[in-house]
């Protein structure tokens, strides 16, 4: 037995080896990616982010550089922090946070150690960066806003977060996304693509050259530009307008759908958010939880529509051939229905409304009894309400509109189902009346509602609204150059718009009149309510108008939304009037318009409900009167 | 006729996986010390053309070896032995310091290591002695004078400070052993492993209960007589032995070793202290793991490995040569060079046995048994199974002395070994 001691002993280091071994190379070896390699650094190069240009060929967006200090943790060799962390100009603390927040992600990942160092810095920095093995500079580009308007069109970009990281393995820790507005929309188009180049390292962490002599580097992809639908000069107008208000304009130019100015009150300047400031302002902005400036409102705030809506079921009984424009209908200062009576203010006395003068009056008894003659034509209400549902669906109300803006909301047209749990069993045209004014249950947007008007305006289809005008080098999706038709058929539209136009003429908006320019529009005045330490409280009422002009060949469609302006030609029909000059004259003839709401400010009304003190609303307000900044 | 016949006595297949072994460590050496550029094979300034000139020497000596009548080695061994003692005394005078320890012979721009003659040296001593008519293996007396052969040039090397080619020494034991060293001269090696091992794993407490608990088992269960008397004294040995270990571990050890222990036995458990422990002293055997694990089944192919490129594994070329075949060639590769080893080893061990005079079979075995140690310690330490020692991986590394070392006692007994037909 003596002689196979040795044998075995060598059998048995062969098998500890080769269970060794497979463990090692086997079992935990990972894939070979050249990414996961300690021994090759990848250098980014990061391309030029596309620039963005309005309508009119105006630059809006640019691009600045900017420095941020990297750090890979397990790379990180003792290094002299007093010194660092001057050059840095950071303390001791914060250098130990912020290294132990990098190492917690990954020790073996770049994290961003220091973001967005001035130029003066970096040039000092760069000099000792040999030094500190560990860190290294990315220099990244941020973006330049050459405006201080449409920060809710414009967006902006900030630090890919770990969703990001996931979503997308393109994103590597503080790289640059788009956050909102046309930079996400539009982000792979804009980022281009990051080039990148191996290098192989050696122990000391020298650059040893190109890995495979650059075999499976990529040069970047520069952005492209892209020019926006919106016109810089009337956004600003829009957003001038809007001070000291809450709101949205939305104007859309109906022969393509493209939104001109999109305006969300109160905003910001963009400039506010770009580089180091901008975790400080963002916080400021995002806490304002009263004002919302974060809120796109002309995009997801619903609202009741109001009175414009009567325009919708003025097509819709004009199509379900349930009323001739010519019929009279009787409003006694309102309508009875069943045991419930409707107030209305279109006359002290006993009137005879026709479709014209009930647009241009906006009759409540009028729309009232269009939208029962709409349900009760069919067997029964159900079938009706499902109807008239799909009529008003066409015109893009009660779903996303399915565009190229990241934020929006549905809205709400109800249908049958929608009622269900309210009325499970019997359900009568009656219920649901105040659908016919455009309150109860419906809701939209104000691009929804601006998107009506463009399709009224276009006499029975309209363009997807749409923020991009063109791209470098690229052709437009189709569903931004096909239109949508509606389900009203094109005659149906005359007489709507004819009432639109009295609106103006004769009607509801009869002061704010501009020379020159046949105007169609309709105002809205919607109650609403908030609740106050638990108690249902009724405000000032919004003050709405659509509109587009001119009436024939129009150029533009707008909605406008002021919240607690009060009646509909208080705020928003003047400041629909003076978007349309704006539009189509460039200038402004209406300079007392202007001035008036330049100077009347609604401040004191948002601050009623935070007072804590009771509070007068509607006619019993007084405005407040601010000097013209 | 007979002068022909001769060579083909010599056993190719030895001869064969000594020059696979060879040409593949080249290879290796080559993706180990290239510096990026063309390589060049020829120019002899760079270690793979060096190593390419040492194997080209190993050849001419190869035919030396083997054109010396076989009878000299045996009848000159004690000379050998001794002139071999003279050079590394020699080196306390002439000796040049190389990283710590002085085992080299500076000799115009080139560098002479005589520790890695004197382990053929000693295997001819060896065998020598063992083979000898008067030698009793079972004799005290003989044993310690054996001992004193092996333990000579072993102490030398030690105190030029190169504790891992002293180690090699220790696989005579192997040569002892079945040449007739009595059974508890191993048990008491085992024994003493064990024990030290368990200690420092999981304390002398437990590791004692342990032993205790299976001691009397075997006694209960014993076929021939045994008296109580034997467990016990072996239980109070063993709880010695153990708190001796662990006051060795924790007193008499330099932190330093106790920290390679710990690593070795995977003792620390601080997540901190094991993330600097791996870039200090243990960089070399995590990069060298790393560089393995990285090669996966098929490796990176040859001069593709980014870490063997980086030059992430110090002594990469010399003793860590291991872990570029690891990158490169991956499992595939790493398992062809352990089937290498083992086959060479086991090719020799064969051709031992069959000797019929006792001084080849004592040095083939003294040749099968350094070998193993060194494949054994080399690519243990590389692969983190056992604690760092350094010593070269035989026929692989870089190195003119090693190679030549290692071919001389592989020749040798390659050369005894033809004569066997000859040997009455």
């Amino acid at each position: 037995m003596r002689q196979f001691l040795l044998f075995f002993c060598i059998i048995l280091v062969g098998l500890v080896f080769t269970a060794r071994l497979f463990y090692l190379q086997l079992y935990s070896s990972q894939s070979n990616n050249l990414y996961e390699d300690n021994a090759i650094r990848k250098v980014y190069d990061y391309p030029k982010r596309g620039f963005v240009y309005d309508r009119k060929g105006k630059l809006l967006v640019a691009n600045q550089p900017s420095y941020d200090v990297m750090v890979i943790p397990r790379e990180v060799e003792p290094l002299d922090t007093l010194e660092f962390c001057n050059l840095l100009k950071i303390n001791k603390e914060e250098f130990i946070k912020k290294y132990n927040k990098a190492k917690h992600y990954s020790p073996r990942l770049p994290s961003v150690f220091i973001s967005h160092m001035s130029k003066e810095d970096y040039a000092i920095l760069q000099e000792k960066m040999r030094k500190y093995v560990g860190f290294y500079i990315q220099k990244r580009s941020l973006r330049q806003y050459e405006t201080t308007i449409g920060a809710n069109v414009l967006g902006d970009i900030g630090e890919v977060n770990n969703s990001n990281i996931k979503k997308d393995p393109y994103y590597k820790m503080g790289d640059l996304i788009g956050k909102n507005g046309v930079e996400i929309s539009y982000e792979k188009i804009l980022r281009g693509r990051k080039g990148i180049k191996f290098i192989q390292k050696d122990r000391f962490n020298r650059n040893l050259g190109p890995y495979k002599e650059g075999k499976f580097d990529t040069i970047p992809e520069q952005g492209k530009d892209v020019t926006i639908t919106i016109d810089a000069e009337l956004q600003a107008y829009g957003e001038l307008l809007m001070r000291n208000k809450r709101g949205g304009i939305i104007a859309l130019e109906p022969s393509t759908g493209e939104i001109l100015a999109m305006i969300s009150a109160p905003t910001y300047n963009p400039n506010d958010l770009v580089g180091r400031k901008r975790s400080k302002n963002f916080t400021k902005l995002h806490r304002d939880t009263i004002a919302k400036p974060l809120f796109n409102r002309s995009l997801s705030g619903v609202y009741e529509p109001g009175s414009p809506f009567k325009l919708m079921n003025a097509l819709i009984a004009l199509q379900e051939g349930v009323l001739s424009p010519e019929e009279r209908i009787t409003c006694n200062r309102g309508l009875k229905y069943g045991n419930s009576f409707m107030k209305c203010h279109c006359s002290n006395h006993i009137v005879r409304n026709d479709m014209i003068t009930g647009i241009q009056k906006s009759c409540n008894a009028y729309f009232a009894t269009a939208y029962r003659r709409i349900l009760d034509k069919y067997e029964n209400a159900s079938i009706g309400i499902d109807k008239w549902s799909t009529h008003a669906k066409s015109f893009g109300l009660g779903n996303f509109l399915n565009n190229d803006l990241d934020v929006g909301q549905k809205g709400r047209i109800p249908n049958r189902a929608y009622y269900k749990n309210l009325y499970p069993k019997t359900f009568r045209t009656t219920y649901t009346i105040s659908n016919a004014i455009g309150q109860g249950e419906v809701a939209t947007t104000p691009i929804q509602l601006a998107n009506m008007t463009a399709a009224i305006a276009n006499r029975g289809y309209y363009f997807t609204p749409h923020i991009i005008k063109s791209i470098e080098g690229e052709k437009l999706p189709r569903k931004y150059t096909t239109p949508k038709y509606t389900t009203i058929n094109k005659q149906h539209f005359e007489t709507v718009i004819e009432g639109m136009l009295r609106v103006y003429e004769n009607g509801t908006a009869k002061y704010v009149k501009v020379k020159d320019i046949e105007i169609c529009g309709k105002t809205g005045t919607v109650e609403n309510f908030v609740k106050i330490d638990s108690v249902r409280t009724q405000l000032t009422d919004h003050s709405i108008f659509v509109a587009f002009a001119p009436k024939n060949n129009p150029k533009i469609a707008l909605a406008v939304f002021v919240e607690n302006g009060y009646f509909g030609s208080r705020f928003a029909a003047k400041i629909a009037s003076l978007m349309i000059e704006k539009h189509i004259k460039g200038a402004i003839t209406r300079t007392d318009l202007e001035h008036w709401i330049r100077t009347h400010s609604l401040e004191n009304e948002y601050a009623k409900p935070q007072s804590g003190e009771p509070f007068n609303i509607n006619e019993k307000t007084q405005l407040q009167v601010i000097p013209l900044d | 006729m007979r002068q022909t016949d001769r060579h083909f006595k010599f056993d190719w297949a030895t001869i064969i996986l000594y020059f696979l072994l060879v040409g593949f460590g080249l290879i290796n050496i080559i993706s180990a010390s290239q510096s990026g550029g063309s390589i060049e094979l020829f120019s002899f300034n760079n270690p793979y053309s060096k190593q390419l000139l040492f194997i080209g020497l190993s050849v001419i000596l190869i035919m030396l070896i083997l054109a010396i009548d076989s009878k000299f080695y045996e009848r000159f061994s004690s000379i050998i032995y001794f002139a071999s003692l003279l050079s590394l005394v020699g080196l306390f005078i002439f000796g040049k310091n190389v990283n710590g320890a002085t085992s080299w012979y500076g000799i115009g721009g080139m560098t002479f290591q005589p520790s890695e003659f004197a382990k053929a040296a000693t295997a001819l001593a060896v065998a020598k002695y063992v083979s000898d008519l008067n030698t009793d293996i079972k004799n005290l007396k003989d044993q310690l004078r054996i001992a004193l052969i092996i333990i000579a040039p072993a102490f030398l090397i030690l105190l030029q400070n190169d504790a891992g080619s002293t180690l090699v020494y220790g696989s005579f034991f192997f040569v002892l052993y079945r040449e007739g060293l009595p059974k508890l001269y191993l048990s008491i090696a085992v024994f003493i492993v064990l024990i030290s091992v368990a200690t420092l794993k999981i304390g002398p407490i437990i590791t004692v209960i342990i032993a205790t608990i299976l001691l009397f088992t075997f006694y209960f269960f014993r076929r021939k007589k045994m008296r109580l008397f034997q467990p016990i004294a072996l239980t109070v040995i063993c709880l010695g032995l153990a708190y001796g270990v662990q006051f060795f571990y924790k007193h008499i050890l330099q932190p330093h070793q106790q920290d390679r222990i710990s690593l070795w036995l995977r003792l620390e458990k601080d997540p901190n202290k094991l993330e600097r422990m791996k870039k200090t002293f243990a960089y070399n055997l995590n990069e060298s793991e790393k560089a393995i694990t990285s090669g996966g089944f098929t490796g990176k192919g040859f001069l593709e490995g980014t870490r063997t490129t980086g030059k992430f594994v110090p002594e990469q070329h010399t003793d860590y040569i291991f872990s570029t075949v690891g990158e490169e060639w991956g499992f595939l590769g790493t398992m062809f060079t352990i089937i290498l080893f083992i086959l060479l080893l086991i090719r020799v061990l064969h051709l031992a046995e069959l000797q019929k005079s006792q001084f080849s079979r004592v040095y083939g075995y003294s040749v099968a048994s350094i070998l193993f140690f060194h494949f054994m310690i080399n690519i243990g330490m590389v692969m983190g199974l056992i604690p760092t020692i350094g010593i070269p991986l035989p026929f692989f590394s870089y190195g003119g002395s090693g190679l030549w070392g290692f071919t001389i006692l592989l020749f040798i007994f390659i050369k005894l070994d033809s004569n066997r037909i000859n040997e009455w």
